[in-house]
């Protein structure tokens, strides 16, 4: 994509040792893994069942990834509103709305994301799982891991997402009678759209710019 | 594990007294104790809840979000260069340590790497923001318990490094210098000498403040054995940085992580301590911001050349992907999950920061302490507003 990029250049190099981190994942996770990825020198994602959520991640934990890094959501649908930079008195531009969800695939609006790390180590692990469209509710993790607590409650409170067994599901940040969930793609940011973003530049070329300009497009 | 053994005590003899009262009819009423949002032994407006009976905590709990700003929503309406300014202002007193691990995820799903040059770079400022942000704690841990000398020699010496940073990247408090692919600048003319004797300077005031608080009685005895945290329960809460390294957990992603950034060119060691109370984690900062210094003075010798960007086009698109990238910042852990959909603004960005682990264990750390130490744990613990709520 981009000339510059080193990575095009050179052949993807294998990453034994992730390779065997991922198979000895999956091996304990059994059928409850739905996908998986690994990219090379860079990470692993792994998708588990909705069903299992506790249970698998309490089973990656018993292999050694013992640190919980955090736990949060991905809400998947493209925004309505853009960027908040449309024109108010023009009619609203067409957008794709289609929902795409990232590595290790998916089949639902929101997904819940928590990485688990072995301590010491580089070796990590992002775990997904689909949060199902009509309930909206996935098993907490906080048994397993108590420091969940909090990251649950910040998931609940931005993405609506409930978490059953969760000890103390209450607002962290907002008052506790805010009306909303602000991280949705569908939860408008008012700022941008009562007064038009000021940040809007375009960048314009500088006077003897003009050759390179037409180089990097070539 | 004697010292669990010590907590272990600790909440029998509590459960004792509360059984012997009830026995003798004298039962007190509990009293909730607020304290904060603004008060002075709170930096920053963080407000802590605890129910006492008698000098102890029974129960208590932070409420955070009195400045909660939601950048995580704000990101998804910026280009990737604009998010630079907004993530400064997470940790405000380390803030080019904030943009780094950010800068390094976009460049990750772009596929390009900084220059050498750039990297090294990079290195020096993100270690003179820990220098910044550490040497002011040191100087705050005084006045938390009552010393009030210590926080003059920080802010004196604090001043020479946020003078070298303000040199290098032309703000003191928000640089925003770091760039997809580089930085926006070179080092200016003087800067490697003027670092050199600001390094010596910073290695005199850590000599003052060991012999000035480490040393002290009172500071001992109100630190040691106090607010112990397990490593174990430290690994589940997710505490990280010299929280994590004071309970015994031998852990520097400075170290342990391949990375785009030149930690590995120079010799330093991680430092650890066995405790896991307060003075652990106080004494393994201080012990840190020496290591820095020394990183520092080496990376000073070793600069390499050439030049300080690499080539990217003007408007940044970063293709499709995600990446996860973390850095040990001042505070601990600091990592984004960055999703991007091809696009020059990022789809969605997760702020992992470190204060919100690091504090989110306070509920367990409070428990069946007496109210004075509430503070020095706190204090210990050591968090920034803005690292918590975001």
């Amino acid at each position: 994509m981009f000339p510059l990029s080193q990575a095009d250049t050179t052949e993807a190099p294998r990453d034994e040792r992730r390779e065997s981190e991922l198979a000895a994942i999956l091996g304990v996770l059994g059928a409850n893994a739905a996908d998986s990825l690994m990219k090379p020198n860079d990470d692993i994602w792994v998708r588990v069942t909705t069903e299992s959520w506790r249970a698998s991640v309490d089973a990656v934990r018993s292999l050694g990834y013992t640190y919980f890094c955090f736990l949060s959501a991905i809400d998947w649908m493209p925004s309505p509103f853009g960027k908040g930079e449309d024109d108010p008195t023009a009619p609203p531009p067409e957008r794709d709305s289609s929902i795409r969800q990232g590595y290790a695939g998916g089949a639902t609006r929101f997904q819940l994301l928590a990485r688990l790390v072995m301590p010491g180590s580089t070796s990590g692990v992002n775990l997904k799982c689909d949060v199902p469209d009509d309930s909206m509710t996935v098993e907490s993790i906080v048994p397993v891991f108590a420091g969940a607590n909090w990251h649950e409650r910040e998931t609940w409170e931005m993405f609506g997402i409930n978490f059953a067994g969760h000890p103390d599901l209450r607002h962290i940040y907002l008052p506790q009678d805010f009306e909303g969930f602000p991280l949705r793609k569908d939860f408008p940011l008012l700022a941008r759209i009562v007064k038009p973003w000021p940040g809007i530049v375009d960048v314009e070329p500088l006077p003897g710019d003009e050759n390179e300009e037409e180089s990097e497009q070539s | 594990m004697t010292l669990l053994g010590d907590r272990q005590q600790l909440s029998y003899i509590a459960a004792q007294a509360a059984d012997a009262r009830v026995n003798v009819e004298l039962e007190t009423e509990g009293m909730t104790l607020n304290i904060g949002p603004q008060h002075p032994a709170t930096h920053g407006t963080l407000r802590i809840i605890a129910r006492l009976d008698g000098e102890q905590v029974v129960w208590a709990e932070p409420s955070a979000g009195y400045m909660h700003r939601g950048y995580e929503k704000l990101t998804e309406v910026r280009t990737f260069p604009q998010v630079t300014a907004l993530v400064n202002r997470i940790d405000w007193l380390g803030s080019f340590a904030n943009e780094v691990p950010f800068i390094l995820a976009a460049e990750k799903i772009m596929g390009i790497e900084a220059t050498p040059r750039a990297q090294h770079i990079r290195t020096i400022l993100f270690e003179l923001s820990r220098i910044a942000n550490v040497s002011l704690f040191l100087g705050d841990l005084g006045v938390q318990l009552g010393a009030v000398t210590p926080v003059f020699f920080a802010f004196r010496d604090r001043e020479y490094v946020l003078n070298l940073i303000e040199a290098a990247t032309g703000g003191r408090f928000h640089p925003n210098f770091d760039r997809i692919g580089g930085l926006k600048d070179d080092l200016p003319a003087g800067f490697i000498d003027e670092t050199r004797s600001v390094m010596k300077k910073l290695r005199n005031f850590c000599d003052e403040i060991e012999n000035l608080l480490f040393g002290n009685e009172i500071f001992q005895s109100r630190t040691r054995g106090i607010g112990v945290i397990p490593k174990e329960v430290a690994l589940q809460y997710g505490l990280s940085g010299a929280n994590l390294r004071a309970s015994g957990v031998d852990w520097d992603l400075r170290r342990d992580q391949k990375i785009a950034m030149a930690w590995d060119k120079v010799d330093w060691k991680v430092i650890t301590h066995p405790d896991g109370d307060s003075f652990a984690r106080c004494w393994v900062r201080l012990q840190e911001v020496r290591e820095s210094t020394r990183i520092v003075d080496q990376l000073l010798d070793t600069i390499p050349g050439g030049p300080v960007m690499v080539k990217v086009p003007k408007i940044i698109k970063v293709p499709e992907g995600e990446a996860w990238v973390s850095t040990e910042n001042p505070l601990g852990e600091m990592g984004y999950y960055v999703v991007s959909k091809n696009d020059q603004g990022p789809f969605r960005v997760k702020i992992r920061s470190a204060s919100f682990n690091n504090i989110s264990i306070v509920p367990w750390v409070l428990k069946g302490v007496y109210v004075p130490d509430i503070i020095t744990i706190l204090a210990s613990l050591y968090f920034i507003l803005g690292d918590i709520d975001r």
